[in-house]
């Protein structure tokens, strides 16, 4: 156990540096920094102004380096202007070269500037974190017991009606991305159209105060979309395990179905559907993106959009740190938790 | 002219719609006439699930071929105050010529909803299926040799899968298709070694490779009979390979515009590795039958038995995920079009059109809704067909 637990996590290290490389590397394209030169020095500089601009602003080290730097495994760049003041990296604004620490990267809990919001991007981050936070909490409520719910009834009795029935509520869920139910749910009870106005077809007062009424509707379609494959995942191990002999045995000796389907079925059939619902948090960013954006709940994916947007490298940058962090962390537990459920595997 | 009512807009659009019908109607008769003699695909109209999923999508297949027969106005002129008309509403001031409604309702432009939902259908179609076979191209190029030999070469490969994996898709989206991406990079002859550009010189070689090694393989016995097939694949392959991927067709018919690429390289991209990981388990799965031994007992090549022996007996899963992943692949189209990613605001792509009519959802949603809708009963559509295969498969 030790063992496997030693290679994942190393695994894990490795590709979280090699996508944050990636990510800085994209993030850090010609195009993009010469766009950086001319919103910081002023439109129309010329080229060999923004080479300066570049040079003066460490931004025309190599990128390993830079990466480096980011990371804080090198020290940051000083730069000496002739007049002998030295700008750096890590020297703030205004103050002494001589007091700043020499390396200042993810490492040291430096995140860097955001350019757009005019703050630091750990202060933005945790912030927006927070607000989507509450938003996955309670997706992650609605959507676990709906889905095992459905994929428990559809299971239970392999072709019968309820399982056509659910199966096919299942399908038509999955087939619904969030751009689309979105819509729907805001046309149907948001809009003047229906004239049902149940709930508010924005959540932007959410951020504040939640209620039910400005935040069931985003809520829902993220859930919505998870909820079809994970009542699928469920249905299928499901009905795997009611054709097991130990299920039959316990029929014929008289227990009650009710009975067997809960003491017996249900621990069993729900070892599958653990990983897929660890598996689902990436797959939840991707609607949290789509949702924040469509009613306009300043979260964290919401942030992601501005910060691509709007080309702000740091903030992206710090984004896909978070977002890769969360996808490898569901993974590991993912992993761990399957063979601390799955005794075979657990033993071996 | 009088604004039409709910059955008449209904009637209308029906009717409209009359040479898919025409195509369905043909469709259906001869498969269900011929059907004992299709294969599986005969088989798929044992299931009504997977009928009910096969008509949804050759509806909307029929709905791409006859675009120009079934739109009413073109998607891109704006009629004087239509501005965000209701279903059904006439036309005011009509023109010689031009049909008298809107059927489904004008957009925030003026433009026709009904003709430029007919047109998306078109190019979602037009990308969907055909980013889907190359990310299956690449994915069981490289998943077969990673099942079946497994070691280093798998180790390696299936890091990079889960590499790209680890990606949350719309931050890869947002890094690889922006429009400064294809600026960057140095340029050779002319040609921008850009990473959409680069991405795509790879990505697209795979089809290329494949079907070499798959002719190789089965006709190397015979040289003459393998000469001719390797040599009408490479020809005509390297014709479109260098149209598509350099832009550099003498005969100009193969041509990608540089926004569709990105997109089209992006979606490739992000598919690919799902579909690598999928032919991995199946070969090693397939790799311990007895055939696959029998066959490497009588001297047959690698590729031979990964090629002919191990890929036609992984068929069925792999065609019900082909037709799943087609409509997973609408959907990112529709997550990009949404975002605004890669495509014209002119274009008439369901994402975008989705996009452009949010703004104003509460007070007129029909431009919004009726691409919704069309979105969501072709992936719906292809998932009771990817169900109705599944079912057939495992029956024999």
């Amino acid at each position: 156990m030790a063992k496997f637990l030693f290679r994942r996590l190393f695994t894990m290290i490795a590709t979280a540096l090699c996508l944050t490389f990636l990510v800085f590397l994209l993030t850090n394209l010609a195009p993009n920094l010469e766009k950086i030169a001319k919103s910081e020095a002023g439109s129309r500089i010329s080229d060999a102004e923004v080479a300066s601009w570049l040079e003066k602003n460490g931004y025309a080290r190599p990128a390993l380096l830079r990466y480096g730097e980011w990371l804080g495994v090198v020290p940051g760049w000083t730069h000496t202007a002739e007049d002998g003041t030295v700008t750096g990296r890590c020297i703030p604004r205004g103050s002494d070269a001589a007091l700043a620490p020499r390396y200042c990267g993810i490492l040291q809990g430096d995140w860097g500037w955001s350019n757009v919001f005019k703050q630091p991007v750990s202060e933005i981050i945790a912030v927006r974190l927070g607000l989507t936070g509450w938003l996955m909490m309670s997706v992650m409520l609605l959507m676990v017991p709906v889905s095992l719910l459905i994929g428990v009834l559809a299971g239970m009795r392999e072709g019968s009606k309820t399982d056509r029935t659910l199966s096919t509520f299942s399908i038509a869920t999955t087939a619904t991305p969030e751009y689309v139910s979105g819509v729907l749910f805001i046309t149907i009870f948001a809009s003047s159209v229906t004239g049902l106005k149940w709930f508010k077809g924005s959540a932007t007062s959410a951020m504040d105060d939640i209620t039910f009424e400005n935040f069931f509707l985003p809520v829902l379609t993220i859930a919505l979309y998870g909820i079809g494959y994970i009542a699928r995942m469920t249905r299928a191990s499901m009905t795997e395990v009611m054709t097991a002999q130990y299920i039959r045995t316990a029929l014929l000796k008289g227990l009650s179905f009710r009975q067997v389907v809960i003491r017996h079925a249900l621990r069993n059939a729900l070892i599958a559907p653990f990983t897929v619902i660890m598996l689902q948090f990436p797959w939840l960013l991707n609607g949290v993106v789509i949702v924040e954006t469509l009613f306009n709940y300043k979260g964290f994916g919401w942030t992601l959009v501005q910060a691509a947007g709007n080309n702000d490298i740091n903030l992206l940058l710090g984004c896909s740190v978070v977002a890769v962090m969360v996808v490898l962390i569901t993974q590991l537990i993912s992993d761990l938790g399957y063979a601390w459920l799955n005794p075979r595997i657990r033993l071996s | 002219m009088e604004n039409l009512t709910a059955l008449q807009i209904t009637t209308a659009i029906i009717g409209q719609f009359w040479p898919v019908w025409l195509a369905l109607a043909v469709t259906f008769a001869l498969s269900i006439r011929f059907k004992r003699r299709l294969g599986l695909y005969g088989k798929l109209f044992d299931s009504p699930v997977g009928m009910t999923g096969f008509a949804i999508v050759m509806f909307w297949v029929f709905t791409a071929i006859f675009a120009s027969l079934i739109i009413t106005h073109d998607p891109l002129t704006q009629l004087s105050g239509m501005k965000n008309a209701w279903p059904g509403a006439a036309v005011k001031n009509p023109g010689e010529g031009i049909y008298q409604h809107y059927l489904l309702g004008g957009d925030n432009l003026a433009r026709d909803v009904f003709s430029r939902m007919v047109m998306g259908a078109q190019s979602v179609l037009s990308i969907a299926p055909a980013a889907t076979a190359f990310a299956f191209m690449v994915g069981i190029t490289l998943g077969l040799p990673a099942g079946y030999f497994g070691g280093r070469l798998d180790t390696s490969l299936s890091f990079a899968a889960n590499l790209v994996l680890a990606f949350p898709v719309i931050l890869l989206f947002y890094l690889l298709v922006t429009p400064e991406i294809q600026a960057a990079g140095p340029a050779i002859l002319g040609w921008r070694a850009s990473i959409p550009n680069v991405l795509a010189a790879v990505l697209f070689a795979f089809p290329i490779v494949f079907f070499t090694i798959l002719w190789n393989s089965r006709f190397f016995t015979n040289p003459r009979q393998r000469n001719i097939y390797v040599g009408i694949t490479l020809a005509l392959g390297l014709w479109v390979y260098i149209g598509l991927a350099f832009n550099a067709d003498p005969t100009g018919i193969w041509a990608m515009e540089p926004n569709l690429l990105n997109v089209f390289v992006s979606v490739v991209f992000v598919n690919a590795p799902t579909v690598f990981r999928i032919v991995r388990g199946i070969v090693m799965d397939i790799k311990s039958r007895d055939y696959v031994a029998a066959g490497q007992t009588r001297g047959e090549g690698p590729w031979y038995i990964m090629l002919w022996e191990i890929l036609p007996n992984a068929r069925g899963p792999l065609i019900v995920d082909f037709c799943l992943r087609i409509g997973y692949t609408t959907i990112l189209l529709g997550t990009l079009g949404f975002f605004g990613l890669g495509v014209s605001p002119e274009s008439p792509d369901w994402g975008s059109t989705i996009n452009s009519g949010r703004k104003l959802l509460s007070q007129f949603p029909h431009p919004a809704l009726v691409p919704a809708l069309a979105l969501m009963s072709l992936v719906l559509g292809l998932n009771l067909l990817a169900d109705g295969l599944r079912e057939e498969s495992l029956k024999d």
